[in-house]
């Protein structure tokens, strides 16, 4: 297909270019003039559906690797979305798993085996049949890796979910998988994981065409251990069974991908998308202005008003996020849960919601949203009450309040902190209204705040947050306060063990009781303040008139539904 | 002549080595390690362990520092941690990209900034004079990434006459052989996608050639008004020359000795200029890449990026000088 001058409104954006050609040289002029008449007669032969089925898609950054079970980051993975299908998908708009390559699925009552019945019909992208051994190869492949295939930077996710390698089996989760016969297939587990079904639904457990694994070398990833490289795979060979399939990525430009003809769902209406790479926030929504993209993700909060008023189409994903005040407890007033509990006190959630973050942002209690399990809805809170929070003070010592370092972000972000200055600000209001100074520290993102809050003891208030990967308490909970952490500086036995035997549960309904349990314990503890669950909104060209949005980012490109 | 340049090649290497010291040195001591920037929210203090030792942050400088140039010499600069990728191959892809850049902003810097400086020297004191000046005043002051965003917001959005980052439309079905995007469509004959490349390097080349321009414009002005005062001009003109003659061969080639110098240096302050104005336009050159570099404490980029720019600074101060002798035959390379 040929998409040059397929779009009506790019024609007339060239004509207004040709305009300006006009002053700088005639003789390209001439040139030009005989070329855009061409792409006019293009787009008129396009015929009977005037819907351009190009799709632009503003990217923040290029993919790390088009391999997605060698990948941990959102940009890698929304592009893999539209390759890669797993055994496992997404309940539309939520982050339920729900069936995908695999039609149903059978747990056994010790959760130790899952029998999956596969889809038929299915192929790869190279002509690959998609059955039962190809979802054992895929497995099998994880499991084998060695050295550096097993680093957090590259397998980050099989790595921190199914914890050990064929080479370590003391520690893995996995222990094998049977094919029984060409669409059914066994997963069998070497411990309970009561995440394991929401587990898969992660791109990094996206089905690979085994025969385009070996073919372009996917494990080779890297000579040595201190140059790890893409594989040959990673770079331009990725082939899965999703609608889409791979064409081509200009480094640090775009990266473009085609429909697949023998896709065995609704094809919709786009046939060619392009991912642009736009690493600015404002040179994306400029991009979107001047019509040279779709849309984008993650819209700064000041902008999404002015855009709504010009006409652009707004979508908020549903809040799967969470931000909030960290405080160490390495400061010795921070040690102090009176004092934890003062600064709990003094704070208003709901004006720093209403000031400072998008619309669609809910109030925190704890820190999981409430889609997730074991979310509970009796936890201890601590609402505003700043006269409450000057007589903690003055319990614990500090009558007249004290002075404590806040650490923050600049220059960032992220889907649960769109402007950590702002929120800063408006935090530090708030505790001086109780009498509790701060000292702005602010750091850049990348590679010093980030490494000051988590790797050194050196902060005291600070500012952060998660967005979830799949619907899994451990996912949040676990991440933050499973193990004794520099960010938090504090060592409770208990609570490390409480979360460790959740996690291991394979009764779902236990679990979610022992989560509950678990998220008071925390909440009692105190050891950081859930402030809110941010919503994160995406932007839209007027001729997009319904985008997927998902909570956990699963938004496959066939959803997206164009007016013209 | 090819022994000075073979001479003055041969003078690179211990100035190249000596700098790849005190920047291993520098690198090396930023602030922040690369791993938390790898592994972001994520990163366990394991992890992060884990990642020092992969990429060998954890041995000693001097090893680490022997392993570098080792594989240096054989052309090796290093994988980049933020794309995984050869750092070479990183380089020779957005290369391309800033050269068509800078080229474009050299362009319009010499070809609106000497016959401005020329004419305000001509027409000393008077109107276009003192115009120039202010221009060239105004040129300097304004911060490159300021005089970007004014140019972009202005051509771009709110009169969309031209577009607003990226080297092509993203629509443009373009082949590309050699990265030089406008040579690209003009080698294969797609016309439209070379003028779609060009139309999306006037903006960036506008923004990045504005100082330059600035500083051209005021040695050449300053360079001419010196001339046509000197003695032999008088002479020449007592004798009766033609004015055209006197003009272009007496005074213009006369004057341009130091402009010559001033472009070869500019050449330099383009490249780093094209960091803010990449960024910017979103244009996929060296400029943003090194940026990222930064951000991401991408050392091997960092490294061989400055090599890279060391080597090319002293090509050009080379070719700089070379020139001299063409312009004026008295000045000979030593």
């Amino acid at each position: 297909m040929s998409n040059r001058g397929t779009s009506v409104r790019g024609a007339g954006f060239a004509r207004k270019r040709a305009a300006l050609t006009a002053g700088i040289s005639i003789a390209a002029l001439l040139l030009t003039g005989c070329v855009q008449s061409q792409r006019e007669e293009d787009t008129g032969a396009e015929g009977d559906s005037a819907i351009d089925s190009t799709f632009v898609f503003a990217a923040s950054s290029d993919p790390k690797s088009l391999d997605p079970a060698f990948a941990s980051d959102g940009e890698s993975f929304r592009v893999s979305r539209q390759i890669f299908e797993g055994l496992v998908g997404v309940e539309p708009g939520t982050a339920d798993p729900a069936p995908l390559l695999a039609e149903s699925w059978e747990t056994a009552e010790d959760g130790l085996s899952t029998v999956f019945q596969l889809k038929e019909g299915v192929t790869f992208h190279d002509g690959t049949p998609f059955n039962a051994e190809a979802v054992c190869f895929n497995f099998d492949r994880w499991y084998n890796w060695t050295g550096i295939q097993q680093a957090e930077s590259t397998s980050y996710y099989y790595g921190s979910l199914f914890r050990g390698f064929a080479d370590s089996p003391e520690n893995a989760i996995y222990e094998s998988c049977e094919a029984n016969g060409d669409n059914e297939v066994t997963i069998n587990l070497a411990k309970p994981f009561a995440g394991f079904i929401p587990a898969l639904s992660l791109p990094a457990f996206g089905m690979q065409s085994p025969t385009a694994l070996e073919e372009y070398s996917a494990d080779e990833i890297g000579g040595t251990a201190e140059a790890p490289s893409l594989s040959e795979y990673a770079l331009g060979h990725p082939v899965g069974t999703g609608p889409f399939k791979f064409d081509s990525w200009d480094v640090g430009q775009q990266l473009e991908l085609s429909i697949y003809d023998e896709y065995w769902g609704d094809k919709g209406q786009i046939t060619k998308t392009i991912f642009r790479i736009i690493d600015n926030p404002q040179a994306r929504r400029q991009a979107l202005e001047a019509g040279d993209i779709d849309g984008y993700d993650l819209v700064a909060p000041a902008d999404t008003q002015s855009l709504k008023d010009a006409g652009y189409n707004i979508t908020a994903r549903d809040p799967f996020t969470i931000l909030y005040l960290g405080m160490n407890q390495a400061i010795p007033e921070l040690e102090d849960p009176k004092v934890r509990e003062a600064i709990a006190h003094a704070i208003d959630k709901e004006a720093l919601v209403a000031q400072t973050l998008p619309e669609g942002t809910k109030v925190a209690t704890q820190f999981i949203p409430d889609v997730v399990d074991g979310y509970n809805e009796d936890v201890t809170t601590y609402d505003f009450d700043p006269e409450r929070a000057k007589e903690l003070l003055a319990e614990a010592g500090y009558p007249d309040g004290f002075e404590v370092t806040f650490n923050y972000p600049t220059n960032v972000s992220r889907p649960y902190m769109p402007t950590p200055e702002e929120v800063f600000t408006n935090l530090q209001a708030q505790l001086a209204d109780v009498g509790i100074t701060v000292e702005p520290a602010p750091a850049a993102w990348s590679p010093d705040y980030l490494n000051q809050i988590q790797a050194t003891p050196d902060h005291g208030l600070h500012l952060l947050g998660w967005t979830g990967d799949y619907n899994d308490t451990d996912n949040f909970i676990g991440v933050f306060f499973g193990q004794e952490k520099q960010e938090f500086g504090f060592d409770n036995p208990e609570l490390f063990a409480a979360l460790d035997e959740a996690r291991g549960m394979s009764d779902r309904d236990e679990q979610t009781e022992k989560y509950k349990e678990i998220n008071e314990q925390i909440a009692e503890f105190n050891p950081a303040i859930p402030l809110a669950h941010p919503a994160p909104s995406l932007a839209f060209a007027p001729r997009v008139t319904s985008y997927p949005a998902s909570p956990v980012n699963d938004e496959v490109f066939t959803d997206i539904e164009l007016s013209e | 002549m090819l022994r000075v340049i073979g001479k003055r090649l041969a003078l690179l290497i211990p100035t190249l080595f000596g700098l790849s010291i005190l920047l291993f040195l520098w690198v090396r001591n930023l602030p922040g390690g690369p791993a938390t920037a790898l592994l972001g929210e994520k990163a366990t203090p394991e992890a992060i362990a884990r990642i020092n030792e992969l990429y060998g942050f954890d041995r000693p400088l001097i090893t680490q520092y022997l392993t570098y140039m080792g594989k240096l010499f054989q052309g090796d600069f290093g994988v980049s941690i933020n794309t995984g990728r050869p750092v070479l191959e990183e380089f020779a892809t957005r290369f391309p990209a800033t050269i068509e850049l800078t080229v474009i902003a050299l362009i319009f810097a010499v070809g609106v900034g000497v016959p401005l400086g020329y004419l305000a020297a001509r027409h000393n004191g008077r109107f276009i004079d003192h115009s120039s000046v202010v221009l060239s005043l105004i040129g300097i002051t304004v911060p490159v990434f300021f005089l970007a965003f004014i140019l972009k917001y202005l051509f771009a959005i709110q009169w969309s006459l031209l577009p607003p980052d990226g080297r092509q439309d993203p629509r443009m079905d373009a082949t590309h052989y050699t990265q030089f995007y406008v040579l690209d469509g003009l080698l294969t004959g797609e016309y439209d996608a070379a003028w779609d490349a060009f139309l999306h390097l006037i903006l960036p080349g506008l923004a990045l050639g504005t100082i330059p321009l600035a500083i051209i414009v005021r040695i050449t002005r300053a360079s001419v008004l010196e001339v046509q005062n000197a003695d032999y001009v008088r002479t020449a003109r007592a004798k009766g020359l033609k004015e055209s003659t006197i003009r272009g061969s007496f005074i213009l080639r006369n004057a341009m000795l130091p402009v010559v110098t001033t472009i070869g240096l500019q050449l330099g302050l383009l490249i780093s200029g094209a960091v803010l104005t990449e960024t910017v336009f979103a244009f996929n050159g060296i400029g943003r890449f090194l940026r990222d570099a930064i951000f991401g404490l991408d050392y091997p980029v960092l490294q061989g990026f400055i090599i890279f720019i060391a080597v090319l600074y002293a090509l050009i101060n080379l070719i700089v000088d070379l020139s001299y002798s063409v312009i004026d035959p008295r000045v000979r390379v030593q």
